[in-house]
């Protein structure tokens, strides 16, 4: 499903990818763990091809398309999605507007056909439900004066809505308490499926406990240092990153 | 059958007027150039008028020869020659006109399709020469019935002065006085044409009015001036204007507005002022120079101004409420888009001088490009205005780094009792904002208007619905090439 091959990339000249591998095939998730500063959130960034985010080699294909040559909403309409470790505000826009240009713009895309706002409404109301949501959340502001787990659920939403390829978790974990981890996790984890390949990006194992990968990878200084099953969390959560980056060394 | 009679008499009547326009000589039918009393009683002895408001309109251009142009608007702009202009010219004829679509700017077509407009709207908006006569004739018809029926009077104002001379003279100036400001004295002098509307005692309008049914509507844009009489506990909506975008070869407009609300009575007016902005390097461009007004005359009155103001080179523009009945209600909502060179320099006056009285004010600006815009609001309190209210929210949305957005806000209070709020942002659209909907699959102009329309929605919602859906889909359209 995707392909990420020698890639380098640059932020304001200073060069934090430095070679990465990675190969998720479909229906897999993977999770990259890495202590801060390690080029985890530049990752999900050039993947979703944010400007500023310089790729000065390699290449990443999703289902054999490179994703380099794209503009960030024509990513989204091959179905890349980020969810966001900090989902931005956008006062005054409904979330069931924003929604709908959304899924619009991306079935245009496509070559298909725009839902109109009835067909929209009855797909929007059938996944707020199956994700055990509340439609009081369609009404509200995109974000706006959200708590930090309704933001992460919101996120989910979109992605349930948008049904990606690819999805992309930044940090999903931060910022919540274990309860709305829990509910930010059943989402997820009901999105799983054979067509979807999921990248977990996280700095604690804690999210790992209830979105179980199928492979960790370790993130240092711009290289995956070290790979491995589910236990890799494990023993990193135990050990801490240095010990694991000293090995590795 | 009633309808069918009134279809005849119009069709009589444009029998008239096409006779009128062929029998006359041509040259008779154009005020010579240049402005002078000659030009002023040329219009008057045009629109047949009585001498009462020629005498008005000649004490208005003694005014204007004498006065000052405003000189404190933040706008920059060259002397304007008033001599180099026509001021009375005869409707074109068919004959001037584009014959089909295909004669008509490209570009121009290109915003009607956008905005949706259907294609016959499209022919009557650009001016063709069609066949529609008869459809208009009979649309406006029915509308007009039902307007009767109701006892509205709405009727274009050179019609009112020859059908109802006694309430245009009671009212006309009233609020605008002839020697207000040097382009509403230019106004009163030289109008040409507009809208007249009395709501009568009681009387709630059964439809929003709007100018785009009105017939005679054509070439008023220049010097268009309106009457808005609403008589005690009636009710009316007005909208002025037009999403589409509206070509003009005039360069300089400058319109008056009066809006009289009695006893008891409400005036929501909604605008959207769209006029050709000029080039992206602003050349071209109309100069809207507008001076409106309305009076809250009588107890418990409300008047509401709706403004969507995307279009002209240069708006200078404050509608303004006198709240001199107790406990009457202003209200001025406002979104002002510039982009490119365009210049804005609007806001409102809010005139408390009765008792209980309550303004509110929300302005939203968007400056893009190279443009500039200032909000510029007096909230003035008299000392009867006991206990009177006001709350004020000046908001600034900035795209790019080349555009400006100032905030210049009057307040002047001569009541202890007061209760005064005044609230304002200055933001730019984030570029965090626009990466998260292009990672939605949004594209990059579609992200911008919807943060935009985001901004704005507090205004949007005062419009009238089928209105608000087109001016959402215009901020959009205004703001195009503003990113990337």
């Amino acid at each position: 499903m995707l392909e990420i091959k020698n890639l380098h990339a640059t932020v304001d000249g200073t060069e934090i990818l430095k070679g990465i591998d990675l190969s998720i095939g479909a229906g897999e998730v993977h999770a990259i763990m890495g202590p801060n500063g390690s080029g985890k959130s530049t990752l999900s960034y050039v993947l979703s091809g944010r400007d500023g985010y310089e790729v000065t080699e390699g290449e990443v294909l999703l289902k054999g398309q490179n994703l380099l040559d794209l503009a960030p909403e024509e990513r989204a309409a091959a179905g890349v999605f980020l969810a966001f470790q900090y989902p931005v505000e956008i006062p005054g826009v409904p979330n069931t507007t924003f929604l709908k240009e959304a899924v619009n713009a991306v079935r245009k895309s496509r070559g298909e056909s725009a839902l109109d706002a009835m067909q929209f409404l009855k797909v929007l109301r059938a996944k707020v439900k199956e994700l055990g949501m509340s439609d009081e959340y369609l009404k509200r502001a995109v974000n706006a004066g959200f708590s930090g787990g309704e933001k992460k659920r919101n996120e989910v939403l979109q992605m349930a809505m948008l049904e990606p390829a690819l999805a992309v978790l930044d940090e999903t974990d931060s910022g919540l308490d274990i309860d709305a981890l829990k509910a930010v996790a059943d989402g997820v984890n009901a999105l799983r499926g054979p067509e979807r390949s999921m990248l977990v990006i996280t700095h604690y194992q804690r999210l790992l406990d209830y979105i179980v990968p199928d492979r960790v990878h370790v993130l240092s200084q711009g290289r995956i240092i070290r790979s491995g099953g589910p236990e890799l969390a494990k023993e990193l959560e135990a050990k801490g990153y240095a010990d694991i980056i000293e090995a590795a060394a | 059958m009633a309808a069918s009679v009134e279809t005849v008499e119009k069709v009589q009547s444009l029998g008239e007027r096409y006779k009128h326009g062929f029998v006359t000589d041509i040259e008779m039918e154009t005020a010579p150039k240049g402005l002078s009393e000659d030009t002023v009683r040329f219009i008057s002895a045009k629109k047949n008028e009585p001498e009462w408001l020629l005498e008005w309109r000649l004490k208005a251009f003694r005014h204007w020869l004498e006065m000052p142009e405003p000189q404190w608007a933040k706008v920059d702009f060259p002397p304007i020659d008033y001599q180099d202009a026509y001021y009375f010219a005869a409707p074109k004829s068919d004959d001037d006109k584009p014959k089909s679509l295909d004669e008509v700017d490209p570009k121009l077509l290109e915003t009607y399709e956008k905005l949706g407009i259907p294609l016959r709207e499209q022919e009557m908006l650009a001016g063709v020469a069609v066949d529609a006569v008869f459809d208009s004739v009979s649309v406006a018809t029915t509308f007009k019935k039902k307007l009767e029926e109701a006892g509205v009077i709405f009727c274009s104002i050179s019609e009112a002065v020859q059908k109802h001379p006694e309430l245009v003279q009671k009212y006309l100036g009233s609020v605008v006085p002839a020697a207000d400001n040097k382009h509403a004295c230019l106004n009163s002098a030289v109008f040409t044409d507009g809208s007249f509307v009395y709501i009568p005692k009681g009387v709630r309008c059964p439809m929003e009015l709007s100018t785009y049914f009105r017939i005679n509507a054509e070439n008023t844009g220049q010097f268009e001036r309106t009457l808005i009489i609403a008589d005690e506990g009636s009710y009316v909506s007005y909208l002025e204007g037009c999403t589409a975008p509206m070509r003009d070869e005039n360069q300089l407009h400058a319109a008056v507005v009066e809006l009289i609300a009695l006893d008891d009575a409400e005036i929501k007016y909604s605008t959207v002022q769209n006029w050709y902005p000029g080039d992206e390097n602003g050349v071209g461009g109309i100069y809207n120079f507008v001076t409106k007004r309305g009076l809250c005359a009588g107890r418990n009155s409300k008047i509401s101004w709706t403004q969507v103001e995307t279009g002209s080179a240069i708006t200078w523009k404050y509608p303004s409420c006198i709240l001199k009945g107790d406990n009457s209600v202003g209200e001025f909502y406002s979104i002002a888009i510039t982009n490119n060179m365009q210049q804005a320099d609007t806001g409102t006056k809010m005139i408390h001088l009765g008792r209980n009285t309550r303004s509110r004010i929300i302005s939203k600006g968007i400056a893009a490009g190279r443009s500039a815009q200032t909000y510029r609001g007096l909230v003035s309190l008299g000392g009867g205005a006991e206990n009177a209210r006001n709350h004020t929210q000046c908001d600034s949305l900035l795209i790019g780094d080349r555009c400006a957005a100032h905030t210049v806000p009057y307040i002047v209070s001569k009541n202890r009792s007061a209760n005064l709020e005044h609230e304002a942002t200055t933001s730019r659209i984030s570029e965090d904002q626009l990466f998260y909907c292009r990672q939605r699959g949004i594209g990059e102009e579609d992200a911008v208007a919807l943060v935009v329309n985001g901004f704005c929605r507090e205004v949007l919602q005062q419009l009238p619905m089928e209105f608000a859906v087109e001016a959402q889909k215009l901020v959009g359209i205004s703001l195009e090439g503003s990113v990337g």
